[in-house]
This record gives C-alpha cells, structure tokens and sequence, in this order.
C-alpha cells in the first residue's frame, strides 16, 4: 500500500478514455462499477466538450457481483452498439472490474458484432493514465491500420494528440500549419479527431510525427515495423527543436522546404536588453518528461536560465530524464510523491518553477514563482484563445509564460532601490500573486512566516542559528532572493562547521558564491 | 402554531416509483468524505482503495486538494493482491505512520472502496485491532463507500451509522439532530431551537470527537438530510425515537421541521409563532425575489443525492415551480413520506436509472431547467437545455430560513444567465456554432 494524497497521473482506463475522447466513430464500453462515471466530469468540464464522453459504464452493484456482472457486461455492449452506432468497439476494465475476472475481451470478441472489437489490457494496479493512453491508441492502431500504398503528396501523420492533453489542441494546429509550410500534407491526425476508417489509412503517410511519447510511442514503433513508417524523434517546442524537427523532417523528405520563421518574436524578446535580468535565474522544471525536457532546453538556451533541479512523474522515462539532467549537470528526480518534489522545491530555492498545477500550489506555499508547462492542469490551461507551446508561435507563448510570473526588471530594481519604502516593505508581497498588502509593522519584526507542513511530516531544521542581527540583515534582502540567500548562507556555515550565522558569515557566503 | 399539513398521505406518497437499472451517473460513496472532513475537525478519513479512488478525490475535491486535506488513499498495489495477510500488515503500517505524522487526529476512519470490498479485505476487523493498538489516543472506525454499496451521500449515512454504536449511553431527554451541515447553518438552527426552549440539543456528526452527543431511550432524533436511512436505523436500534418531518429546505420546510420538533416537546402555539415570525417573513421575500424566474418553469431532476424529492416540493410549493420528473438514486419511503406527501400529486418519481434512457425521456419532456451532474451539464447546455449543475446543492449551505432565498437563486441564476446573455432557451450549442473542445478546427 501506499498512502496518496495527490496523484500526477490517473488510473490507466482514464487514458483509454482520453483516447476515445479524443476520437470520433469509436465508442468505449468499460466493465466498471458505480461512480467511476466521475471520469466523465474532466472531459466536460476541465477541457469543457459540449457532448458526453463516448464511453458506457457497466455500473455493477454489489447485489450484482457473481455471475450477473458479465450479462451485465454484454448487455451493455449491445445497447451501446445498438444506441450509438460506432464503427469500432473498444472494451475494457477499470480497477474493480479487473478484480472480478469477467473477461470483457474475451466476452466482446464472441458476441458477433460486425464491427472491429478492440480489447485493452489496462494492469489498474500496476500502470497509470499514460501508460492507459498510449495502450489504448496502440491497439487500436494494430487492430485497423494495414499497409497499402503511399500517397503521391508527401505526407505524414500527426501521432499522440487526446482528450485531455495539455494544448494538444492547439499543437496540432500549429505542426499542421508548419508542415502545410514545408509542403507536407498531413494524412491522419490521431487519436484526435481521427475515426476508426482514418486509422485505417495510417499506412497512406510516408512517415510519422510523434508528437506526445507518451500517449503514441508504442503505436509510433509499431507503424515503423508493420508499415515501414520512419518517426520523427524531436518534439518540436522551442525555438531550437522546432528548427531540429524541421531538419529530421527534411532528412526524411528531401524536398521539403524551409518554413518561414517571420512570426517569431522569441529569439529577439530574450536577447532584448529588458530581458537581461533573466539571466542565471534558477529554474526548477517537473511534469511529464516530454514536457521537461523540451522546456529544460528552452529555459537555459532560449531564456538563459540557469536549470538548478528536474524531474518527471513518469517512470518510463525515467532513463531520458536522468541522461538529460546528467547533461545539465544536475540530479534528476522521478517520482510521483508530490511532497518529495516540495522538499526538493524548498531544498533548491529556485527563484522560478515551471511544472504542473501541483507545482503551482507548492509555488504559492513557498512564495515561488510559477508557470504551468504540463498536464495534469486544471480548467484555466485549457484557455479559449489559441496557445500551442510547440512550434514558432508556441515558442512565443513560451517566452509570455515563463516570463511573465517572475517580477519585471524594471519593477525588480526600483523594488530592490525602494525595499525600505513603506509601500514595498515586504510582508505586501508582490501585487500580481493575489496577496493583499499589509501595513508594515513598526515596531521591529512580523511574526516570522511559518513553514507549512507537510503530512509527511519532513520538516527541515536548522541545524545553524541565525544570530538577530544576520536574521534582521536577511530580511533587507529582497524577498524573490531571499531563499536563495538563505540557502546559501547555511551551506556555506555548514560546509566551515559554524554553528552561528552573524552578519559578517551572511556577507562572506554572498562574496564566496559571487560569480 | 402553523398549520401541519399531514404528513403521511396525499401528494405521491402512495404513487408507483418508476424503478430503473442501467448505466449510473453518479458519485461513490467516497465523495462523502469532502465535506465530512470539512465538519469533523479531529478526524482523518483513509480511504483504503485504488488509484482510481484517489483520482476520483482530488478530481471532486478541486482546489481542496491543496489544503493539507484530513483524507487520503492508502493505494493498493499488486503485492496487497496475492496475500490478504499482508494487506492487514501493511495497513498497520501505514496507519502508525498516518498517526504519528498527524497526532491531532483522535478519530481514524478507514474507509472501503470497491476494490478492498471485492477482495473482502476485512477493514471491520483491522478497525478494531488498530482501536486497541492506539487506545485511548484514537478511536479507529470503518464504513464503506464504494460504488457497489452506495450512491453519493449514502456515504455520509454509512460513516454516521458507523459512528452510532459507540455513541455514549445517557438518559437525558435530548434532541438530536442528526446530518453534517454547514457551521454557519448548524449555529442558525442552535440558536432557533435554544429560543424555542430545548433544553439538551445533540449534533451528529460533532465538530470534535469530545464533543460526541449521548443516545439513550429518552433521546429524539430528527434527521436534517434525507440520504440517511442507515443512521436512522442504528439510532432506532439504541431506542432513540425519531421525528418525522419534512426537510428543512425553504420558509414552508424549515417551520414544518421546526414544528414538528415543537410539537414533540411541547412547545406551545404562541410561543412557536414569536420564535419563527420574523425569520419566516425573511425567508419568504428572499424566496419570492427568485420566484420571479422560476414561476411556471418546468423542472427536470437526475438522481444525485438523495436531495431531489425536498427540493422538488419547495421549488413547487414555493416557487411555483413544475417538476416534470423527479429522480433519486433511492427513495426511502419512511424517511421522504413528509416531503412526498407536499409533492404535487402526480409527478413522475424514479428510482435508480439508466442514463441513456433517462436522457431521452428528458430530451423528450424538454424542461426549462435540468437538474444533473458535471458530466451532463455542459452536454446539455450544447442541447440547448438549462442545467443547474447538483452538486453544489450538498456544497453550498442551503437548510433553514436563512439560505431559503440562496437556495432558490441558486435554480434562478442559470435561467437569468441565459436571459443575460440573450441565449434562446431551446437553441442547441451547434446551431450557435460552438466548437467541439480538443479538436482541431
């Protein structure tokens, strides 16, 4: 057993339903019991579709639990053909159904429909959401593409968008845009937006584009071998892997042309001199590995952030992870524990984070700057208004958001000459994160801020002792540096065995770390 | 004393449920847990479960999720599934580390889920062993709200239910008012009862575990929620009596359940007239402000939580409201008698359902206004169809008189929305052009 509070990735049937989600023509018929129908709610909701997920629930009861639960199984197969009309079946099970030994598969496949039946194996108590994903878009793809002819257009297909994935929407758009530039065509979009009758004309693209690994890879391995279908390997996000993706694309299609770039804005934002605070600012990155490290790359090449710290939730990347972090110089963390990110984030201190929505909270505990790279996310990442992050213009959105949550250089150096100022004292805080200003207190100092504890219960003590004075000195530093300075100070005391932290330890350690 | 109207005949008391299985679209008993945590300040509910379990939490929870919450799931994995032994291990151990890491907690439920119910881990037993192992510290408990045993709030009733057998034993003449409620709304109805003149007024469930209220033969419970049949059985079994009434929901539904505690003890006409008068003429010019928009408006409810048989009878009666059909995911007759025999006579009841079914019946009655989950609402809306979504009706503090005119705002603002942003009521979303989200347009 394990003890969970928060989970980054859902059961691996919410993956399956994000592929049939994101499909048209398919229906799911998924052998579960009452209230897992609250999957349901992130498609309506979270991404907002205007219409039911096309999945049907068995719904069993315990009075139903013996041999009722597989009539139960097959008599919703058959109203949901019957109702619904899919040109392909997908059946499975949730967690509780996998604890029965029902069989779905094996009942589906006898029951003589005359559309493809498509079993999933979905191990709930082994794997998660992606693995669910990329299982279900996998057979999916084996069950319908065959091989058959190239088009006389050149022509690939885009692989990986579903339901629920964080911009995949408009990533798509943009790839499509990029490619229609180069004068490729795309064949199939799947599992988004494709039916089961365009699956089948996967085979018609001379190669593949892999846009999210983690929802297609396996399917992306499988067309190589059965329809001799190359793969791209560069997720396009940011500046550099948008112009890698262009060069893998024309590798595979020599006559493919160069896409313009005179919408990007990036290059030249981040070497405009308002952007030169940003150098060396200290990033944190966490999410799922495509995400970190696309981001990884953008940040310290495209940005000039300095990475201190990354990490994935999803194991099996765990290898691509370590090797980039090992690049970088840096330790990667893989884990799906949010507190052991939290203590990771507080032993760091960077001064900005880039992760998913449980970041973003740790962020706002820590009194870090934040922006949201990866799913999961909540409804305010699936915006109205068109942002990729991949692609020319998803390398502008990228440059909006990473920088936008830190403080303006402007606003940063007049905070810094006016840190004494009555109105920038510091329990106001910075004004964009919601807090509410507070009149400075006169006399001496504020209730030092409590550390939020965390049910593990890890709480870091100070072994080294702040004398007054150094502890009053902190307090001049400017907040947004101010862990760092901390941080910093205690290494430095710790590393020379000094139990205290006088004023003149705080200003030795600023000089040692100077650079 | 205001006129009761009786109670136990007329309206649909006696009419056929239609009774449906099929596909449910509802919550498991675990949704219970979000606001149960809420209410009980020392308690920590484990929930003994899948990933799915833990998903559906913070998927319902929302930003909650981020509040150091008193709820987890300790997570089964593959290893707990060869051997149950180990699984009672394992749940000793994490159970010792829970509580060590979080010594404020002096209540523990461990709660069960579809999956700890089908492999029959014993979560009844491990209770009791882990009661002794922490004792006197922490009382630890266990109920079940998984899917296959019970609907949304049903959740409430099995943790409640749990709760009564160790309920202390006392001989005082006390009330007790029995379902979780909102602080601000449980601390209105004390201070109604205390100016009626009741001496002793008990809460299930308490704010602490200190503050547990006694049950004995001289006890009357009145329920405050109508999804709590199991709790009234179990408070039955310790020879407490209950007190029939309608829920308090609305001007009409707050003094009937007021009166019907008055008349049990004794309290006289004129003394229950000055106590209710002031509040009740609050309530009604709150009321009749949403009346405005809900008059003569047809109304459909999805089974959700037990809610919409009450709240049915004060839309109509108060609201001049019409419902066209009303779906619980249970009825139980004893318990809903006083607000199904306000319910106008006649009015279609189900049971259960079967989604699919229930939606073309809906699609067919074309309602004004859909009462329904966050998996069908915005389908709905795309229909063309006005939903109030259910949920936040358990969520949002709703009983007695104070909120009666929250409570009816709550049904009246999607139909003012609708007017406001000059959207005919029955033009379904793709004749307006509403994309489909995630697809590439």
């Amino acid at each position: 057993m394990k003890l969970s509070v928060w989970t980054y990735e859902g059961p691996p049937h919410v993956g399956a339903i994000r592929v049939a989600t994101g499909m048209r023509g398919v229906h799911l018929v998924l052998h579960a019991p009452q209230g897992d129908t609250y999957a349901d709610l992130l498609f309506t909701m979270i991404e907002r579709r205007n219409h039911r997920p096309p999945v049907t629930y068995t719904t069993f009861q315990a009075r139903d639990l013996g041999a009722d639960t597989a009539d139960l199984f097959r008599r919703s197969c058959t109203d949901a053909v019957e109702r619904f009309q899919p040109q392909a079946l997908m059946v499975g099970a949730s967690c509780t159904a996998e604890l029965i030994q029902d069989d779905p598969a094996g009942m589906a496949e006898t029951m003589g429909f005359d559309i493809p039946v498509i079993p999933l194996e979905l191990p709930s108590y082994q794997r998660k959401e992606n693995f669910g994903a990329d299982e279900a878009f996998y057979q999916i793809t084996r069950a319908l593409a065959r091989p058959m002819e190239r088009s006389d257009a050149p022509s690939c297909n885009i692989l990986g968008p579903t339901g629920l994935g964080f911009r995949h929407r408009d990533d798509v758009a943009e790839i499509a845009a990029l490619l229609a530039d180069m004068g490729v065509e795309v064949n199939v979009t799947a599992p988004m937006g494709a039916s089961p009758e365009e699956i089948a004309e996967l085979g018609r693209a001379h190669f593949n584009v892999l846009l999210y690994p983690e929802t297609a890879e396996s399917a992306a391995r499988w067309c190589e071998k059965e329809l001799g279908q190359p793969w791209t390997r560069t997720v396009p996000i940011g500046v550099g892997a948008t112009r890698d993706f262009i060069s893998e694309v024309q590798a595979l299609l020599p006559g493919a042309k160069v896409p313009s770039e005179a919408r990007l804005r990036l290059p030249w934002y981040s070497a405009s001199v308002d952007s030169t605070y940003l150098t060396g600012k200290r990033v944190f990155l966490f999410g799922d590995a495509t995400h970190v490290m696309a981001m990884a790359r953008v940040a310290r090449d495209e940005i000039g952030f300095e990475v201190a710290g990354l990490g994935c939730y999803n194991r099996e990347f765990a290898r691509p992870v370590r090797a980039l972090a090992k690049e970088y110089g840096i330790e990667a963390l893989i884990t799906d524990d949010y507190l052991e990110v939290e203590a990771r984030i507080r032993d760091l201190a960077p001064e900005l984070i880039l992760g998913t929505q449980m970041e973003r909270h740790i962020g706002k505990r820590l009194g870090i700057p934040c922006a949201v790279i990866s799913a999961p996310v909540h409804v305010q990442d699936f915006p109205a208004r068109y942002s990729p992050v991949m692609g020319f213009e998803g390398a502008n959105v990228l440059f909006d958001t990473l920088v936008h949550p830190l403080v303006m250089g402007l606003e940063e150096h007049l905070l810094t000459m006016f840190r004494d100022d009555f109105e920038f004292h510091d329990a106001a805080g910075p004004s964009h994160h919601g807090g509410q200003a507070v009149a400075r207190v006169e006399t001496g100092e504020g209730p030092a801020p409590r550390a939020p504890r965390g049910i593990s219960g890890k709480m870091k003590e100070d072994e080294v002792l702040w004398l007054d004075a150094a502890e009053a000195e902190l307090k001049k530093i400017p907040f947004f540096v101010r862990g760092k300075a901390r941080r910093n100070t205690e290494s430095f005391a710790m590393e020379r065995g000094l139990g205290e932290i006088s004023v003149d330890t705080l200003y030795e350690a600023k000089a040692y770390y100077a650079r | 004393m205001t006129e009761m109207p009786h109670i136990n005949s007329g309206g649909c008391v006696d009419q056929p449920i239609l009774r449906e299985r099929g596909q449910h679209e509802v919550f498991c008993g675990l949704t219970s847990i979000i606001w149960l945590h809420r209410k009980m300040q020392d308690a920590f509910f484990l929930v003994v479960g899948s990933r799915t379990c833990a998903h559906l939490l913070q998927s319902a929870a929302g930003v909650m999720i981020f509040a150091e919450p008193r709820f987890a799931t300790a997570i089964l994995e593959e290893t707990d599934l060869a051997g149950l032994a180990d699984a009672q291990d394992e749940l000793d151990r994490e159970v010792a580390r829970l509580l060590a890491r979080r010594p404020d907690i002096r209540q523990l439920f461990l709660v069960g889920s579809c999956p700890s119910e089908v492999i029959k881990l014993d979560l009844a037993r491990a209770a009791e062993r882990l009661t002794e192992a922490h004792a006197p510290h922490v009382r630890v408990l266990s109920w079940s709200g998984s899917g296959i045993e019970t609907t949304f709030t049903e959740g409430e009733d099995a943790c409640l239910a749990a709760m009564v057998p160790g309920l202390p034993r006392g001989d005082s003449s006390n009330l007790l008012v029995v379902g979780a409620l909102p602080d601000v709304v449980e601390d209105q109805a004390r201070r109604l009862l205390a100016d009626l003149g009741i001496a002793q007024v008990d809460w299930l469930p308490a704010r602490r575990s200190d503050a547990a209220p006694q049950v004995g033969p001289n006890t009357r419970f009145i329920l405050s929620q109508p999804f709590l049949g199991d709790t009234y059985a179990a408070l039955e079994r310790r020879g407490a009596r209950p007190i029939a009434a309608p829920m308090p929901f609305g001007e009409e539904g707050t003094t009937a359940w007021l009166a019907s505690i008055a008349q049990e003890f004794d309290i006289g006409p004129e003394h229950f007239a000055r106590v209710t008068e002031a509040p009740r003429e609050r309530a009604r010019a709150a009321v009749a402000r949403a009346t405005e928009t809900l008059a003569g408006k047809r109304i459909f409810f999805f089974p959700d939580s037990q809610l919409e048989i009450p709240l049915a009878r004060f839309l109509a009666r108060e609201c001049a409201m019409e419902p066209v059909e009303v779906g619980s995911p249970f009825i139980h007759r004893q318990i809903t008698a006083p607000d199904l025999a306000l319910v106008p006579e006649g009015t279609p009841l189900s049971e259960g359902q079967d989604v699919d079914l229930q939606l073309d019946r809906l699609r067919a009655a074309a309602p004004d206004l859909t009462v329904c989950g966050l998996g069908l609402a915005n389908p709905l809306e795309a229909e063309g169809l006005t939903t109030k979504w259910a949920i936040e009706l358990v969520f949002t503090p709703v009983h007695f008189y104070e909120q009666a005119g929250d409570l009816a705002e709550l049904f009246a603002r999607p139909l003012r929305r609708k007017a406001a942003l000059h959207l005919s009521p029955n033009t379904p979303g793709s004749a307006r052009g509403w994309p489909l989200a995630g697809q590439p347009s």
